[in-house]
């Protein structure tokens, strides 16, 4: 559907005539198809979802995780190639524990945002290295208040209020935009990403998923941890009944 | 020129010293002696001991004077990088945690006690302490140097929590003048380095604008001035 690279897509230290790495416009399309994963900035901290798209139904229900800790203030998550991204999670929280250890305090997560950015563009100069197939939203609670970043394929890291990564991106974008977030609480965040996702969701061309869902905000003392199990049913079933709605139209 | 006798001369500058950092309602000030010896001999009777890390953090520095300026100096090369990097000021928790781990790591060759202090938007005027063996304390005032013996029984009585900026700098002052009256260490004049939101601002006081404590001397007029007096006055026949 886009254009072919013809000879100038072989190597990530190869550019195309036109100023163009393919091989990293390549390792962006992994991400393009992976299951969506939101992240939007409430009034009082961060809350990000994903649609984790279930490959067998033999799988244990809470397996496969796809958000991650990387330190107490702060977390990730992950779309595209699953083990790419267990790579930078884990050198996120590499570098988190030694800017604590060498500074004193926790890491701001301007500055983890920039060492995870640089390390992913670090894999897209060397033609012994293929770029990370993945990309990654962060978001964290520092002495700065609530932030959230994304990091591309490419290294390239931005500051949002609120972003979407995978399939169903295009449309989460659109929703995220319709909402208020200056006024939302991350209690009420939780519902409208919930309801984003179930609404991406594309029952036609992927079967089952599970939603995940972390945040860290005031109410969770600033620590990135799970939605807890009673607020989430809740986001779900606010989800169900939303899409009902819609089909009844 | 007797070598034998040249034992003072040939020992390692030090800084006898007494240096205090403390908070006040808004910042904190830093003072010091300005003594080096060299043995007995006063090698510098003007030295300057609190140094500047970055624009809103100093330290006040005693012990080895070679050791604690090569602390200094790789704590600001270090906070310089780190400030570059951030693209905001480097808070007092973070210059002091750089000093602790230089000071620790080197334990065993490093013999230099720091007091760390500063303002940053984050956490206001703070104090660390870092003592020789190299831990890092914050605390609302700390004494340091060989001077500071004298002065534990002095801030128990005069410390209180939330002075203005003018009793903390009467504080320091008096204290730093009562070690430098019992203390052989330390002498020479009292510097004060305060720091709040608004900036830096350094002071100077001479000997001659300290009080007297028990049993000093006032200065009396040097003898060399007699030199330099104008003649007597010629006689009017």
């Amino acid at each position: 559907m886009s254009s072919i690279g013809t000879g100038y897509d072989l190597s990530v230290t190869t550019f195309s005539p036109d100023g163009r790495v393919f091989q990293i416009e390549y390792a962006a399309k992994a991400v393009d198809n992976s299951g969506t994963v939101i992240g939007i900035k409430c009034k009082d901290g961060i809350v990000m979802g994903v649609e984790k798209l279930i490959a067998s139904k033999m799988m244990l229900p809470g397996s496969n995780r796809r958000i991650h800790s990387v330190h107490r203030h702060s977390g990730m998550a992950v779309a595209g190639l699953a083990a790419d991204g267990r790579q930078i999670v884990a050198r996120a929280k590499s570098e988190a524990t030694n800017y604590e250890n060498v500074y004193g305090e926790p890491i701001p997560v301007k500055e983890l945002a920039q060492r995870v950015a640089s390390y992913v563009h670090l894999c897209t100069l060397y033609w012994w290295l293929r770029p990370f197939g993945c990309g990654v939203i962060l978001g964290g609670y520092d002495r700065d208040g609530p932030q959230l970043y994304m990091v591309e394929p490419s290294g390239v890291s931005y500051r949002y209020f609120g972003a979407a990564i995978g399939k169903g991106r295009q449309a989460a974008k659109t929703e995220i935009e319709k909402l208020k977030l200056s006024e939302l609480t991350c209690r009420q965040g939780v519902i409208e990403v919930a309801k984003i996702i179930y609404g991406v969701h594309d029952e036609a061309k992927d079967k089952a998923f599970e939603l995940e869902m972390s945040w860290v905000c005031d109410e969770s003392n600033r620590q990135h941890q799970k939605v807890p199990d009673d607020l989430l049913e809740e986001a779900k079933a606010a989800a169900r009944a939303a899409l009902e709605e819609m089909d009844a139209d | 020129m007797d070598l034998n006798n040249m034992g003072d001369l040939n020992a390692p500058h030090s800084m006898g010293t007494t240096i205090i950092g403390v908070t006040y309602d808004g910042g904190v000030v830093l003072g010091a002696d300005s003594r080096t010896s060299t043995g007995m001999y006063v090698a510098n009777r003007a030295s300057d001991k609190i140094t500047q890390l970055t624009d809103n953090v100093y330290v006040c520095r005693s012990g080895s004077a070679a050791d604690s300026q090569i602390v200094s100096d790789y704590v600001r090369y270090f906070l310089h990088q780190h400030t570059i990097q951030l693209e905001q000021p480097a808070t007092v928790k973070v210059a002091a945690n750089l000093v602790r781990l230089i000071a620790y790591g080197n334990k065993n060759m490093l013999q230099t006690g720091l007091i760390v202090g500063g303002w940053d938007k984050y956490e206001g005027g703070k104090i660390y302490g870092v003592p020789l063996g190299g831990t890092l304390i914050e605390q609302p005032f700390a004494i340091g140097g060989s001077g500071s013996s004298y002065l534990y029984g002095f801030f128990d009585q005069a410390w209180k929590e939330g002075m203005t900026k003018e009793e903390a700098e009467q504080l320091v002052v008096k204290a730093v003048s009562l070690a430098i009256a019992r203390d052989g260490a330390s002498g020479g004049v009292v510097r004060t380095v305060t720091i709040n939101s608004e900036g830096v601002s350094r002071k100077f006081y001479p000997g001659d604008t300290l009080p007297l404590w028990h049993e000093e001397l006032e200065a009396h007029t040097s003898l060399l001035d007699i030199l330099n007096a104008p003649g007597p006055e010629p006689m009017n026949i």
